[in-house]
């Protein structure tokens, strides 16, 4: 059977009371569920001897600036046994900017999840290690947030003294 | 500790003691040291930044510190368009900027709806292929000078300036190339260049037997490297190890093969693995690749169909300059491309291909302008290095410049 209709049908067997939101786009499958249950269906992604979607190659955010939920969480994993991409998107909120961490389920999601909180300041509770990625700790903002201006904020960053 | 703290940043001075250490030592020296190893530091490749606690020579943990060559890329990708964006992809992974052009291409031309003629296909094969030879030469040498045999880096260079006399001829640039465009490539590639190409091609393998004479029967070498800096094979898919990296450690994974872009499926090769999932096996696989990657340029030398190298939609793809200045059509479509961008329509995709260090992708979202909504780049260097604290840890530390040599991180990409 195509992985195109199986995933869909194993999900919402395996979930009933979840509910995907399937899209296909250029090729692209992508399933849309809600935050609160990313880690379990993650998990039985990864596990399922049919699926096996054992890499995860990134985990990354979109910021819709004006929408009511705010941000969206991507994440592009990858069944390396068969040759299969798949896309899974989870809405978050400003007023309550966190997500469960995938890090416990793919260990390449550590850092990819750092960068996501230090590019747009969504927390990823239960993070092993939630530090920012790229910037330093004392900056107080998130660059890839559509309200952070291109030239940058001046004085937000420290130089060194004359 | 208190002076410690004073230097190094407290946030990453507690992520290093916090980090697990079952590991453990029968004959433990009393003090335990922590070392600062670059970011100004000759074997790091650039401005890697390691804080290392030692216990005598061996490593208990280690927490890499990224950003110092952070300059933004993504957040510069939001505010131009898409033809723009061509020559930053050069700044990314400045070894092999050939296979980042033909990555960033593919991934606008499959958000657009573009399909790129076959004679423009097979001039992007040939380049990224040459750039992964180039790629690797850099790696393999620079590894081998990492661990004290100096010759061989510069016999391998030796043979990269041929690859960027390739360029100057194809593009008029060494380093930052800029050659493909969105539908094809900036020129047709000059009977010159592929007879250069072919020329590099057919002398290429006893060169490259020559430049592996120096150190694969030197004993210092092999049991400098042989066994170190060893991964598993289930540990390097969980972290996130592609590319060479992951096949060195047994896994038979190669996006030419696995989810084929251009016209990889039209030509004949190998994907080479190796089961240690050491430095010594991350080096062979590296000169194994360089040879098939050979065996690619020769058959795309010979297969090279004849015809157009930019596709026929006027309303997204840069008409020719000649044309540009002769026809009113073309002057049109030329001045809209320039200031508005290609507009492709709402949507996201997700395209890698298989980059010189592994998994280069990117991850478009479109708002139907002419500047994308987001781009993300999964570069291959960032995941790679996410593995060197495992790698590292119980280690010696003169093996951690081994180990950092041996997978090959080029931070302009780690760091974006």
């Amino acid at each position: 059977m195509d992985l195109k209709e199986l995933i869909p049908q194993k999900l919402k067997e395996n979930f009933p009371d979840i509910e995907f939101e399937i899209s296909d786009y250029k090729e692209e499958l992508t399933i849309k569920l809600d935050k609160k249950r990313i880690v379990e269906v993650c998990k039985f992604l990864k596990e399922d001897p049919d699926l096996q979607f054992n890499y995860c190659s990134d985990v990354t955010a979109v910021d819709w600036a004006k929408r009511k939920n705010r941000f969206t969480v991507v994440y592009n994993i990858f069944s390396l046994n068969n040759s299969f991409r798949l896309r899974l998107k989870s809405d978050v909120d400003e007023s309550d900017c966190a997500i469960d961490s995938v890090s416990s389920v793919w260990g390449s999601a550590n850092w990819q999840e750092r960068e996501t909180y230090d590019m747009y300041g969504i927390k990823f509770n239960n993070h092993p290690d939630l530090r920012r990625m790229y910037m330093p700790e004392e900056f107080e903002h998130h660059p890839l947030k559509k309200d952070f201006p291109l030239m940058g904020i001046p004085g937000s960053l420290p130089l060194p003294k004359k | 500790m208190d002076q410690l703290e004073k230097e190094v940043h407290p946030k990453i001075l507690q992520a290093l003691l916090d980090a697990k250490t079952d590991y453990t030592f029968d004959d433990v020296l009393e003090n335990e040291m922590i070392l600062n190893m670059g970011p100004q530091h000759p074997a790091t490749h650039g401005v890697l930044r390691l804080l290392l606690r030692l216990d005598g020579e061996k490593i208990v943990a280690c927490v890499p510190d990224l950003g110092y060559l952070h300059r933004g890329y993504e957040k510069m990708a939001e505010n131009m368009t898409y033809y723009e964006y061509i020559p930053h992809t050069d700044r990314l992974d400045y070894i092999s900027p050939m296979a980042n052009n033909v990555a960033w291409v593919l991934a606008v031309e499959k958000l657009a709806g573009i399909e790129a003629p076959k004679r423009a296909q097979y001039i992007r094969m040939m380049i990224a292929e040459l750039a992964r030879i180039a790629s690797h030469l850099v790696a393999i040498g620079s590894f081998a000078m990492d661990v004290g045999a100096l010759t061989i880096f510069l016999w391998t260079l030796r043979e990269r300036e041929k690859i960027l006399d390739i360029w100057d001829i194809l593009c008029g640039a060494r380093f930052t190339n800029s050659f493909t465009r969105i539908g094809g490539v900036a020129n047709d590639a000059q009977p010159e260049a592929l007879e250069k190409a072919k020329w590099f091609i057919d002398q290429f393998e006893p060169n490259l037997e020559e430049c592996e004479k120096l150190v694969n029967a030197n004993r210092i070498f092999i049991e400098r490297v042989d066994g170190v800096g060893a991964v598993s094979k289930s540990d390097a898919i969980d972290l996130g190890f592609s590319g060479p990296n992951l096949r060195a450690c047994g896994v038979n994974f190669d996006l030419r093969v696995n989810a084929p872009y251009l016209c990889y499926n039209e030509v004949d090769f190998d994907v080479v693995t190796y089961s240690e999932g050491d430095c010594l096996a991350r080096y062979f696989l590296r000169l194994d690749e360089c040879r098939e990657s050979a065996k690619i340029v020769k058959q795309v030398l010979e297969k090279m169909p004849q015809g157009e190298i930019l596709a026929n939609q006027p309303k997204k793809v840069l008409p020719h300059k000649d044309e540009v200045y002769t026809k009113m059509e073309e002057l049109i479509h030329d001045f809209m491309i320039v200031n508005f961008g290609i507009n492709p329509p709402e949507g996201d995709i997700y395209h890698a291909i298989e980059g010189s260090k592994g998994e280069l992708g990117f991850y478009l979202v479109s708002k139907g302008e002419g500047k994308p909504w987001k781009c993300k780049i999964r570069s291959p260097s960032f995941n790679n290095l996410q593995v060197l604290p495992k790698l590292v840890v119980g280690q010696m530390i003169s093996d951690v410049v081994a180990i950092i040599g041996s997978i090959d991180p080029i931070m302009g990409e780690a760091d974006k």
